[in-house]
């Protein structure tokens, strides 16, 4: 039982076939229905408040308003894990998804105190997505001044 | 006094008896195939405290007093305390073991560390510096999430490999003077890594130290595997368990017909939804307290090799691509005693 290198990729071999795959068709039709009735609940409030008269800007802020809510009480109910073991990537891409992975922490680490804990770990999730996705528009933005 | 036997073994010459031991459960655990075997099955994950944290704490304390009190002893017989446990500074142990006022040592052997406890339990009685030792372990399915993985309520889906975390503590009392089961031996393992990074297969980093383990106790007292009724690792899950058997295969030696282990034991992967099987320091503490202490008791088992077995990682390393390194310790627990030639 040495761990040499050739011992270690011998290894690897052996976990790769003793370890099982996850079902990735199965649950890529999993994601696609549940995001996609994810998107349609959306599309469902922004023709309700176009409806009322919203402009297409305010119906676009509170349609994801309205869907960050759902998400966030639904984490808080315990529901939203559930829907993401089920659903995967089809609840985790939508803003559904991001809200859930800001709620969480934050109702994870409140034992920890509303500023040490809360307040430091409530984007431990989301924290890249908001930082990499602020220097992608800052740059995106930047290439779309010397273009236009 | 102990003999050291081969390369990392060694044979205990006094009765170590384990005159009792007692488990506390999570309701998952209590639910079950082992759910009639556990002493306690909580009603929830906080036991009545307001975190996961000091639920686990209370659950130590209160499992460790209840194993005191099933041998018919008071804590102040208690000349040593072995514990130890998953989080941060060993504070699941500590915070609860605080108030139990006893001399104590605070273990990490990872998921390892009833193996641990009960190595150096039974060392310190055949050392004669103690008489009654209490040793154990414990875990909480809750905080051992929330300090490796991601927050409870975050929608992710767990891949088929990952195992789930045993709530709950195992205990026993170790004593010189008493009846079978003793602990007759142990083999002490090494840290053992074959460059298993993925943190969600866990099984897969550990049988690499529990097939090395179970190999060096084979060839430091002479035997082969049917010397054992059973043999039972602690934590390493379906792949795991299908890991060390191949291993052991390459070596040799075939351990498929009398081998088990405590993750497979403890849930019923189907309906309980737990993918490769149980994990966690109390995965195997519990498991042993309750159902195979139970049998061997009832003269079903009458002598077996437990593995506790441990990924020494944390979550720092894995973030900075470490390996995970893996630790067992094989415990000889036996109905009859021999003297050592």
């Amino acid at each position: 039982m040495e761990s040499s290198a050739k011992n270690k990729e011998l290894y690897q071999d052996m976990v790769k076939k003793a370890s099982p795959n996850s079902h990735i068709f199965k649950n890529c039709i999993k994601a696609f229905v549940v995001g996609g009735i994810i998107c349609c609940i959306g599309q469902f409030i922004t023709n309700y408040l176009k409806e009322l008269g919203l402009t297409q800007n305010d119906t676009g802020i509170y349609t994801s308003s309205v869907l960050i809510f759902i998400a966030a009480l639904m984490t808080g109910l315990g529901l939203y894990g559930k829907l993401g073991k089920f659903a995967g990537a089809g609840s985790i891409v939508p803003i559904t998804g991001f809200s859930n992975s800001v709620a969480s922490p934050a109702i994870e680490f409140k034992k920890e105190g509303f500023v040490t804990g809360l307040g430091a770990k409530i984007f431990i999730v989301a924290g890249p997505v908001i930082l990499y996705g602020i220097l992608t528009s800052v740059i995106v933005g930047i290439i779309y001044y010397f273009l236009k | 006094m102990a003999k050291h036997i081969g390369k990392q073994s060694v044979k205990f010459e006094s009765k170590i008896s384990v005159i009792s031991t007692a488990s506390t459960v999570g309701t998952k655990e209590g639910e079950g195939p082992l759910g009639q075997y556990f002493d306690v099955v909580l009603k929830d994950a906080v036991d009545g405290e307001d975190s996961w944290e000091k639920a686990e704490s209370k659950i130590a304390k209160d499992n460790l007093s209840l194993a005191v009190k099933k041998a018919g002893l008071t804590m102040d017989d208690i000349e040593y305390i072995f514990s130890g446990d998953l989080l941060n500074q060993g504070t699941g142990s500590a915070y609860g073991i605080r108030d139990l006022k006893r001399p104590f040592f605070g273990l990490y052997g990872a998921c390892s560390t009833f193996g641990e406890s009960m190595c150096l339990g039974s060392v310190m009685i055949e050392s004669g510096g103690a008489s009654k030792v209490l040793v154990g372990a414990s875990s909480h399915f809750c905080a051992a999430e929330k300090q490796f993985r991601f927050p409870l309520g975050l929608g992710t889906q767990r891949p088929l490999t990952s195992t789930w975390t045993v709530t709950g503590d195992g205990a026993a009392v170790l004593s010189k003077d008493g009846n079978a089961p003793f602990i007759t031996g142990m083999t002490t393992g090494k840290i053992v890594d074959f460059g298993v990074t993925d943190a969600n297969n866990m099984g897969a980093a550990m049988a690499t130290a529990a097939a090395d383990v179970i190999l060096a106790n084979f060839k430091d007292f002479g035997i082969s595997p049917d010397y054992y009724d059973l043999i039972i690792t602690g934590d390493l899950g379906y792949v795991g368990k299908d890991l060390t058997i191949d291993l052991l295969k390459k070596e040799g030696v075939d351990i498929s017909k009398n081998y088990t282990d405590c993750g497979i034991e403890i849930y019923d992967r189907e309906s309980q939804d737990t993918h490769s099987g149980g994990s966690g320091c109390a995965c195997s503490a519990v498991t042993f307290s309750a159902y195979f202490f139970d049998k061997m008791k009832k003269g079903e088992l009458n002598r077996i090799l437990f593995v506790p077995t441990g990924a020494l990682m944390s979550s720092t390393s894995v973030q900075q691509g470490e390996s995970i390194p893996g630790i067992a310790h094989a415990v000889i627990l036996e109905n009859s005693f021999e003297e050592v030639i």
